[in-house]
């Protein structure tokens, strides 16, 4: 019934025991101790549990596990580190961006996927880009403003790059 | 000196600080973060008063056996009781400290100083570490009231801006809150509740549940349902199936959703008459009514409740995110019918607190589980469904206003009606427990009426009802409810919502009828500074003036209060486009909260604070039919959305020399009436009914 399943998580290569339509969202918490990727509705409709699948954001709490074979997810603890954060983690904290912070690593991934596709969004394409995502404690405008400075910041970095 | 309240509940310094390994210090406060970045701003005020580095302050979290018992974390006291016990604690400390340092030194205790935990003593390079002296202290000590905290002047942290503690951890997707725990051997449980609040099992059958893949427990007791399974998603599955292994008997006995004002109008009470000032009894010409209300509104926090407990040894440990861990330890002692000593509860970060919401029932809920698995602690978590539909809502509630004008422009006349059910239904505070499952299991526990008061405290529906304004003649009064027939508890600015939304809203339908400027009418009526100033800073920012050229479409509108009279003032002023829908363009906040432990802080909370506000007052509705609650879905509650949310200008008026004051509940009143004025502004249209739907907006254009 239940065979082992094959996936890449940040890098890593994981054989995980878990039936094929097991939701992502736990195999991540629970096999791979990935907290950051929080439950919120178990329904696809809130953000909370945004990873990237492949490059693109996808709720973790609504891909079964099946989807993910083969293929590659980052979640939050992939893309930075307390020594060397994310710009976007970087950011959020630069703006004290958050209240409970419960919504956050979803709003961040969702960020990820963003800029990778449009290094420099408006106000307004950020706000419906991210429609999905659902804060609570109304931390939106610090979140706006966290999702501008790094992306103004990767730009910085890109042009020094360059 | 006399000490303060919290700090004389809890006379030992070493429940308050310890002298932690490697130049840390740990502090120990009864206060809980439950997303306001209390526990910061609490940090920020113990490293002021020790001398010693922000970085080195680790704020210990809260347990019912070590930590100072402050009760509840609400009513946005925090700031105010824990910080005030915790700067006389912490100045009390650095004094032993410092007696220490000059026996050993053989100094006197004026020639030396602290800076970040080393005493120096001027005249001579000997040096002394808190760390180096900790033998010498002995914390266990009683708080005696010999040392003085610092004054204003002195305060070299306080009043900055300095980064949550917290923040990072939870942008870095640590496994900070309480579903992160993963203790060894822990199982998972989902409890399934009934289709509606007095629901009957009429048949139950476990047996497909109890055959699934990894079930290690079928529960019941009443109509009390769980399962405990070893991984969370065969829980979950197991818990689907046993809902459909349930038959229920249910009674269609609930209110008509739409006619809640009316229905509460309607209910029996008894009259409580909170100020009776002048003459009543001759109102003047071109008397003013009108009717606010607000129905039932939910938590709705992102994240659902969790709790994780072990029975072992006939004990229980349970990790919660309790927002009450004393009290809420109690009531679960009493539904087991043990003692509260056998009972110990660690507070573990939740998602976003807002009051009192389910974070107590699934503390039970996973108690009643591990009972069934000894030994195994069980990670208990509700589904999303049941976190919006069995939580407790904040109450419906309905104020009446009669006022009227007189020649002079003053108010002659000014009536004030509230009718509300008692909002606090805590657990602890009664005599049956106030915890869901109690009221479930068999036999079950009576579900306790509701209080509106905690001992010595004000009735929170009772919150901001009398006016700061000053007026001659006066009415306020409370007509009691008993409890609703829909599951109530304390909500974020409790009754001070409506009330003040409703005052706001007259004030201004005062205004417009004796054609007088809204803001010049409530500053006619103010005597306290304070208030003023908020009100003119808010005005100024705005940029709203008697006379501002208008196009047509914008409008803008002021809304005031100082929550619950005592705590902080905010004024708020909103500005709306309406078009197809009613957009919130920009909100200015004006606060003053006394001395800002942390600008930055304070900024957050009234920023959160508002967009919260906006979205009670523009979308959120409980739903139900005659037997359901409806709303189980962010389908059927939406809050506010990303692209719904404006900027908010903060203005934070510092006053180093006041005491600190609460902030978190303060712009949510306010908020709610400028949005309104703001849209009668822009259309000419009042909607009195919350929420202003653009469904509700449309009605009353068509009404005009
Ligand atoms: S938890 Fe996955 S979208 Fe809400
Ligand atoms: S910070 Fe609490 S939900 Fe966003």
């Amino acid at each position: 019934m239940s065979k082992s399943i094959g996936l890449t998580v940040n890098g890593m290569l994981h054989e995980v025991a878990a039936t094929s339509d097991t939701p992502l969202i736990y195999v991540l918490r629970n096999d791979l101790n990935l907290k950051g990727n929080r439950f919120g509705c178990g329904e696809g409709v809130c953000g909370c549990c945004t990873v990237l699948l492949d490059g693109h954001a996808v709720q973790s709490c609504s891909t079964p596990l099946a989807a993910a074979e083969g293929k590659t997810v980052t979640t939050i603890e992939g893309i930075g580190s307390d020594a060397a954060p994310h710009p976007l983690q970087q950011a959020f904290i630069e703006e004290q961006a958050g209240q409970c912070g419960y919504c956050l690593p979803g709003f961040i991934m969702g960020a990820v996927a963003l800029l990778q596709r449009n290094p420099a969004p408006s106000d307004a394409e950020i706000a419906t880009e991210l429609d999905l995502h659902l804060c609570r404690c109304g931390a939106y405008d610090r979140i706006r403003r966290a999702i501008r400075r790094a992306s103004q910041q990767m730009a910085e970095t890109r042009e020094r790059m360059a | 000196m006399t000490l303060p309240p919290s700090l004389a509940n809890n006379r030992r310094l070493d429940r308050w600080v310890a002298i932690g390994p490697n130049g840390t210090l740990d502090v120990r406060t009864g206060k809980v973060e439950i997303g306001q970045g209390i526990v910061s701003a609490l940090a920020q005020i113990a490293a002021e008063e020790l001398d010693v580095d922000y970085a080195r302050i680790r704020m210990i979290a809260a347990d019912t056996v070590r930590s100072p018992n402050e009760g509840v974390t609400a009513g946005s006291t925090s700031t105010s009781q824990s910080g005030g016990a915790l700067r006389q604690a912490c100045a009390e400390v650095r004094l032993a400290f410092l007696e220490a340092a000059a026996q050993r030194l053989g100094a006197n205790l004026d020639e030396l100083t602290v800076r970040d935990g080393t005493i120096s003593r001027r005249a001579s390079n000997e040096s002394l570490t808190y760390w180096e002296l900790r033998d010498d202290v002995d914390l266990t000590r009683e708080a005696d009231g010999r040392a003085s905290p610092k004054r204003p002047d002195q305060l070299t942290l306080v009043g900055k801006p300095l980064p949550r503690l917290d923040l990072p951890d939870k942008v870095m997707g640590k496994g900070v809150y309480v579903h992160d725990l993963d203790l060894p051997g822990m199982l998972h449980g989902r409890v399934v509740r009934p289709p509606s609040y007095r629901a009957e099992i009429e048949t139950f059958d476990a047996t497909k549940a109890q055959a699934m893949p990894g079930v290690r427990a079928v529960v019941r007791n009443g109509r009390f349902i769980g399962v405990v399974a070893g991984r969370e998603e065969q829980a979950v599955a197991a818990a689907a199936v046993l809902a459909k292994s349930v038959t229920w008997r249910e009674a269609a006995d609930l209110p008509d959703v739409e006619t809640m004002p009316e229905y509460l109008r309607a209910l029996p009470s008894r009259t409580q008459v909170l100020s009776e000032t002048g003459d009543m009894t001759h109102p003047s010409a071109g008397t003013v009514q009108a009717v606010y209300s607000r129905p039932f509104l939910a938590h709705a926090s992102v994240g659902p409740p969790c709790a994780v407990a072990r029975a072992r040894d006939g004990t229980i440990e349970v990790w919660s995110q309790s927002q009450s861990i004393h009290p809420t330890r109690k009531d679960i002692a009493a539904t087991l019918g043990i003692a509260p000593d056998a009972v110990v509860i660690h507070h573990v970060q939740g998602a976003g607190c807002y009051g009192h919401n389910g974070a107590d029932d699934a503390a039970l809920d996973a108690v009643l589980l591990a009972r069934e698995v000894e030994g195994h602690p069980v990670r208990l978590q509700w589904s999303h469904e049941d976190n919006l539909s069995w939580s407790p809502y904040g109450p419906a509630m309905v104020v009446a206003m009669e006022g009227a004008t007189d020649e002079s422009g003053r108010i002659a006349a000014w009536r004030h009606e509230l009718w509300s059910n008692p909002h606090i239904a805590r657990p602890g505070l009664q005599d049956s427990p106030s915890l869901l499952a109690a009221w479930h299991i068999d036999p079950p526990f009576a579900q306790p009426p509701g209080i509106d008061a905690l001992p010595g405290g004000k009735p929170a529906s009772q919150r901001n009802a009398l006016p700061l304004y000053n007026f001659v003649n006066q009415s306020v009064v409370h007509h009691v409810l008993d409890r609703l027939p829909i599951r109530t508890g304390t909500l974020r600015a409790i009754g001070a919502f409506l009330n003040t939304f409703a005052i706001e809203c007259f004030m201004d339908e005062l205004a417009n009828s004796a054609s007088l400027d809204p803001v010049e009418l409530r500053l006619r009526h103010l005597s306290d500074a304070r208030a003023i100033a908020v009100i003119k800073a808010a005005r100024d920012r705005a940029g709203l003036h008697a006379g501002r050229v208008r196009d047509g479409s914008r409008g803008m509108g002021i809304g005031f209060a100082r929550y619950s009279n005592e705590a902080s003032y905010a004024a708020v002023v909103a500005e709306v486009e309406a078009g197809e829908t009613i957009r919130v363009v920009r909100v200015v906040a004006a606060v003053d909260c006394g001395r800002a432990i942390n600008p930055d802080g304070v900024a957050n909370q009234v920023e959160g604070g508002v967009v919260q506000a906006m979205s009670f007052a523009m979308k959120e509705m409980v739903q139900f039919d005659r037997t359901r609650i409806a709303s189980r879905s962010w389908d059927t509650y939406p809050i506010l959305r990303f692209g719904e949310a404006p900027a908010v200008e903060t203005i934070v008026i510092d006053r180093p020399d006041q005491p600190s004051l609460g902030v978190g509940e303060a712009a949510a009143g306010p908020t709610a009436a400028a949005i309104a004025n703001a849209v009668f502004d822009a259309l000419g249209v009042r909607v009195r009914d919350l929420p202003m739907t653009p469904d509700r907006v449309l009605a009353a254009i068509h009404r005009l």
